[in-house]
């Protein structure tokens, strides 16, 4: 267990090395920091002092030697954008990031598993066809769509949710601010956190439904009823137990992608979150920051995976036998 | 006599209780970089700053000057290289401190420090000195007879808060680490800060001592002002009454606002004038398909490939009339600007195709034309009209559309041939824009001339122009430079760019054509 733990931390420091270098390769793709920073009316002589105190005219691998450097020690530099350092800018951005991810997260799960087992034991319900067409909708609709289309009807037609922002929020300690405590907060949380969560629990729930009907298939299943178990029993207590593995991993995976994918969100929603801060950044080439979300993304997959993996462990004993150190997921 | 006096005042105090809470939800889309007012040269950034600070020129919502913190500005009589400032008296910071000349000494200084991001437009002064508490004289190199419009977004701060608080140095952006003048601010404006995070929102109220409180409105008494980049959640804010004001609103959802109950659109001409550059200067350009020379050398060319743009047609259906076509690369508010010049470009395909064949590309030629798609209004869907109009008379265009952070190098680098490019002169003077588009390419000119061209000549004339007090003069030497740049057909002028702001009706303002409201103006009813 030790050792196979031992080897992924080691497996993810050089998957975190190669992102790293992919990332700051793309940088010089991305445009001129310079010619932003500087306002319409520079000079070439102005240019020229920016770059080389930014150390942009240093060779690439000067310039990522740097970087690495400065980012073990947990430093990414100030922002080119706001002058302010990297990592006080993260943190600040991070609570809505994550609380925006958790209340879609636990929606995606909930709203997944419930509606997923009911259309797989009523499976020839008018409700669950209903659902199952419905949900068609939640996985081709582009999210940008879906959000643009919640804020037209509850906020610009019926006047009930806020279109933008994350309404009040309370200070928790020195740098956590938390919009669970207001109304105002929790009212702007919900189109963001349905645009953001409906991908997801489509997912759950089709992948719910899959699993749960394969489970019912099968012949412990069919002993179960022979039994005379009941039908709540033989569904909740046996069935929904075995479809619960591969869910588990999805979920685990799909979690990083709410973080990730929260850019597209916060972009709609104004949400002032760590996705909106990074769309920023690439409009301004704010380099620094742009290289530290994707560093904390990348640290985020690949701690979700080795998380999943050792979850994995627990839940099926059959997996403890060590075959899985070819498996980085 | 004593129960109406006291009617009167209960009447009174009530009317200024329900004025107290006009609270102004105000969006647009990009958020101010910085607090500190010399850092940063930009446009969002000095308009949050100009709620709180104030400079001692500003330009009211027409454009015109208007004493702020100064009261009178004239060169000195016998020394055309002095300027002399009388600055208001009783002026006091948010924090009580007096404003006088020291702080007008401290702050040019300050602003013409290597980190300031506004030297550039101080360069001609070389020493600023108090006379006395409320004099001051800005000694320049030379004459310089357009001074004041350099200083309209050049703010003051107190030299006892700013080294109290250790920022008598600028925001180092790339170096230093945050300073307190970032975060916080203490200026003479209507407004002070109240809570700020960045692109999240900020919150001013009204400066209960504000010098200026007779003269201007001031219904707001409270700025909520918050980013959202979003064009149409911007939109959605508004139509769902969250927030009262927004700028930037885009052209195809103007119709749906000005249709909404209780709000307005308001519009106005912008100062920026949208144009292509084409780079006449190279000898053999690198995306064409004319070996061996550059057909853009060739000045009948250029004329002919700005008669085939249809500029009434890019008004209609690219800008949906939210346009002004242009025939000079000079808006109409700036010294210099001619209707005559303005209204030089015409649509011809017949002529142009006869000037091409003159030039000898009857078959004409193929060419790559790089274009911004997230500066301008619809900046690309303009470059994708110009490929159908420019085909026309035989050029053909391969459009190149990127962000502007990749497509703004390739001007200030010399990597395109041909461009589009817009430009807004904060100064009213053509000077401005000779100054970075017309003159030759050196270290301290030209830095957005992307076209190649050099006439020493012109450079002359251009310099020239820093320090000629002679007003009549000067304008003339304008007016010759402005005929080379025509005649040359140094730039494909497109039009004027149209601003708009979308606003509840009990909002009342004017759209300046900086795109920078000042609150105090506002009008709340």
């Amino acid at each position: 267990m030790l050792a196979y733990i031992i080897r992924r931390v080691f497996q993810s420091a050089l998957v975190l090395l190669v992102v790293g270098l992919v990332a700051f390769s793309m940088f010089s793709f991305v445009g001129d920091p310079v010619d932003n920073m500087l306002g319409q009316e520079r000079t070439q002589a102005d240019i020229e002092r920016l770059r080389s105190d930014l150390g942009l005219d240093q060779p690439f691998p000067v310039q990522y030697w740097r970087f690495l450097e400065q980012a073990v020690q947990g430093n990414f530099g100030l922002s080119y954008r706001q002058g302010r350092p990297v990592s006080e800018i993260l943190m600040e951005r991070l609570p809505a990031t994550l609380e925006l991810a958790f209340v879609s997260g636990v929606l995606a799960l909930l709203g997944g598993i419930g509606f997923g087992i009911f259309t797989a034991i009523r499976k020839r319900g008018v409700a669950a066809n209903t659902i199952m067409t419905l949900s068609l909708i939640g996985v081709s609709l582009p999210t940008f769509l879906i959000g643009v289309l919640l804020i037209y009807l509850f906020s610009v037609e019926l006047g009930w949710l806020p279109s933008f922002g994350r309404g009040d929020v309370t200070r928790i300690g020195d740098w956590w601010t938390t919009g669970f405590l207001t109304e105002s907060g929790l009212k702007a949380l919900i189109l963001p956190a349905i645009t953001l969560g409906l991908y997801q629990m489509t997912l759950i729930m089709r992948l719910v439904r899959t699993e749960m009907l394969e489970v019912l298939r099968s012949d412990y299943i069919r002993f179960a009823r022979a039994r005379g178990l009941r039908d709540r029993s033989v569904h909740f207590r046996h069935a929904l137990k075995n479809t619960l593995v591969p869910v588990i991993t999805i979920t685990g995976l799909q979690l990083g992608s709410i973080i990730a994918f929260a850019i597209i969100t916060e972009t709609v929603f104004q949400w002032p979150g760590v996705g909106l801060l990074f769309i920023n950044a690439i409009q301004f080439v704010d380099i620094p920051v742009m290289a530290a979300y994707l560093m904390m993304i990348s640290v985020m997959f690949v701690g979700i995976n080795l998380i999943v993996d050792l979850l994995y462990f627990a839940i099926d004993p059959r997996l403890r036998v060590d075959r899985s150190a070819g498996k980085t997921a | 006599m004593k129960v109406v006096g006291a009617l009167t005042a209960l009447l009174l105090a009530s009317t200024t209780l329900s004025a107290s809470a006009e609270t102004l939800r105000w969006a647009r889309a990009g958020d101010s970089l910085t607090l500190d007012p010399h850092a940063q040269n930009e446009g969002p950034t000095h308009t949050l700053a100009h709620q709180m600070y104030e400079p001692l020129i500003i330009r009211d919502h027409s454009g015109a000057m208007q004493g702020a913190l100064a009261t009178e500005w004239a060169p000195k009589a016998d020394d055309p290289t002095v300027w002399v400032f009388t600055l208001r008296e009783g002026v006091k910071y948010h924090d009580g401190a007096d404003f006088t000349a020291e702080d007008v000494v401290f702050s040019i200084n300050r602003a013409k420090s290597e980190d300031s991001d506004m030297k550039e437009l101080l360069t001609s002064i070389s020493e600023v000195r108090a006379v006395d508490d409320y004099t001051v004289e800005f000694v320049t190199d030379g004459p310089n007879p357009i001074l004041p419009s350099n200083l309209t977004n050049l703010f003051m701060m107190d030299k006892g808060w700013a080294e109290a608080n250790d920022v008598v140095k600028v925001q180092d952006i790339e170096g230093g680490e945050k300073t307190f003048a970032s975060t916080n601010t203490n200026g003479t404006g209507p407004f002070k800060l109240i809570s700020r995070e960045p692109d999240v929102k900020t919150v001013l109220t009204a400066n209960e001592n504000y010098w200026g409180k007779d003269e201007f409105p001031l219904d707001v008494t409270e700025i909520v002002y918050t980013p959202i980049q979003n064009a149409a959640t911007r939109v959605a804010a508004l139509l769902s009454g969250e927030v009262d004001f927004i700028q930037d609103v885009p052209v195809q959802d103007l119709g749906r606002v000005a249709e909404t109950e209780g709000l307005v659109v308001k519009t106005a001409p912008q100062n920026r004038v949208i144009f292509f550059g084409l780079n006449q200067g190279a000898d053999d350009i690198a995306n064409d398909d004319v070996d061996g020379a550059n057909p853009l050398a060739d000045v009948r060319v250029r004329q002919a490939m700005s008669m085939a743009i249809n500029r009434d047609a890019i008004k209609q259906v690219v800008m949906r009339g939210q346009s002004q076509p242009a025939g000079m690369i000079a808006p109409p508010f700036v010294n210099g600007w001619t209707a005559e010049m303005d209204g030089a470009s015409k649509t011809d395909v017949d002529a142009a195709k006869a000037l091409m064949a003159e030039a000898g590309y009857e078959d004409g030629f193929s060419i790559q034309l790089d274009c911004p798609n997230d500066r301008y209004v619809n900046d690309e869907a303009i470059c994708q009209a110009a490929v159908g109009m420019l085909a026309q008379i035989g050029v053909k265009v391969n459009l190149d559309a990127k962000p502007k952070a990749q497509h703004f190098p390739l001007i200030t680098n010399n990597q395109t041939d041909f461009y589009m490019l817009g430009w807004g002169v904060p100064t009213y003077d053509s000077e401005y824009i000779f100054n970075f588009l017309v003159h030759s390419r050196t270290d301290e000119r030209g830095s957005w001339n992307g076209t190649g061209f050099s006439n020493a000549d012109v450079d002359d004339m251009i310099a020239s122009l820093a320090s000629e007090t002679d007003l009549d003069k000067r304008n003339a030497t304008i007016q010759s430079i402005w005929n080379v740049v025509q005649e040359e057909q140094l730039y494909i002028p497109i039009h004027h760019q149209v601003l708009n702001w979308g606003m509840s009706n009990k909002v009342g303002t004017e759209v300046s054509p900086e795109d920078d409201p000042k609150i105090k103006f506002f009008t709340m009813n």
